[in-house]
């Protein structure tokens, strides 16, 4: 006998049985087959420890197998380990805001986020946001927005201007810090007072549209990985936009993924 | 004296202390943050942390956007 995974459901199945089969028996008319994290159409011989995810598409799913159909493209053990995990985002702009719906659609298990200001439409270019949201908190606007993508992760969303002295009160218990703020002091001043604690994701270098191939992700220190081009500042005649800050808030949350499962970022 | 600094080995003379080589390089302490043979150290004790042959120094300065 070999024991795997349907729909995130234990079954036992005789050793030998094809894919085919399992599908026959369970959901004749699923047209999607998720094999291992893998979308398959061919067939294979189940073997013990397998991973599948049967549907049809159209259907609406109970919320049991939503949650196994969010993660059914995640590579095996991946979800288990990062919905065991903690991230605090400082921050909520191009940044942040981009690193909370890559971490929520990965199935991180709970992020806190923290930013002071309201949305506002010089942000819609590139922010996570929407104009319906114009005038809200975006700690709560975000929020909001990650219950719709993926209502699993539990967020924690503070509205308060970070400090040297509200740092760890308001984001205590992280397994990674994600420093996302534009003011370059106090990007600084969040590693000096978390890196010391907490591993630390930060950015430095995004602005413009210079080739995103000069974006990279380096240990910086003992506790702090740093991601950006490391020169790129905003100012006037080179603004913040979309591709490039989306480039940079896609490296930080792979670096977070990676420190989550035990990789060097 | 030498020391290490962003990985990059560097011979100093007449430097004493990080506030020293941190003016002499005119980087603005603000936007830096700064870690001595793996201690992330405070912006206050800059002024009076003493260099020493074989120390490892990482500078990390910030440019605004996010």
């Amino acid at each position: 006998m070999i024991r795997i995974q349907l729909n995130e459901r234990s079954l036992t199945l005789a050793e030998g049985t094809p894919l085919s089969q399992l599908r026959a028996d369970a959901m004749p008319d699923a047209d999607v087959v998720i094999y291992n994290g893998h979308q398959i159409a061919e067939d294979v011989t189940l073997l013990d420890g397998d991973q599948v995810v049967l549907w049809r598409k159209g259907r609406q799913p109970s919320r049991e197998e939503l949650e196994a159909l969010l993660v059914a493209r995640h590579t095996p053990e991946v979800h288990r380990r990062v919905k065991n995990a903690t991230v605090g985002i400082a921050g909520l702009g191009g940044l942040g805001s981009a690193v909370a719906v890559a971490l929520a659609r990965t199935g991180v298990g709970r992020l806190k986020l923290v930013d002071y200001d309201v949305v506002e439409p010089s942000n819609i270019n590139r922010q996570q946001y929407f104009l319906d949201q114009l005038g809200r908190p975006k700690a709560e606007a975000l929020a909001e927005t990650l219950a719709r993508i993926n209502p699993f992760t539990v967020v924690e969303p503070t509205v308060l201007l970070i400090d040297e002295e509200n740092i760890f009160p308001t984001l205590a218990g992280c397994d990674v810090l994600v420093e996302c703020f534009d003011d370059p002091a106090t990007k600084a001043m969040f590693v000096r007072v978390a890196a010391p604690l907490t591993p630390v994701v930060a950015a430095s270098g995004m602005a413009g549209y210079g080739t995103a191939n000069e974006i990279h992700t380096r240990r910086a220190m003992k506790n702090l990985i740093l991601v950006g081009d490391e020169t790129s500042e905003a100012q006037p005649g080179r603004g913040l936009m979309a591709p490039r800050v989306g480039v940079v808030a896609h490296h930080q949350a792979n670096a977070v993924l990676r420190l989550l499962l035990g990789e060097e970022p | 004296m030498r020391l290490t600094v962003n990985g990059e080995e560097h011979e100093l003379h007449g430097l004493v202390t990080l506030g020293e080589l941190l003016a002499a390089m005119n980087v603005s302490t603000q936007r830096l943050a700064v870690e001595l043979n793996g201690e992330v150290l405070n912006p206050d004790q800059y002024e009076t942390t003493k260099l020493s042959e074989g120390d490892r120094l990482e500078l990390v300065r910030f440019v605004g956007g996010g």
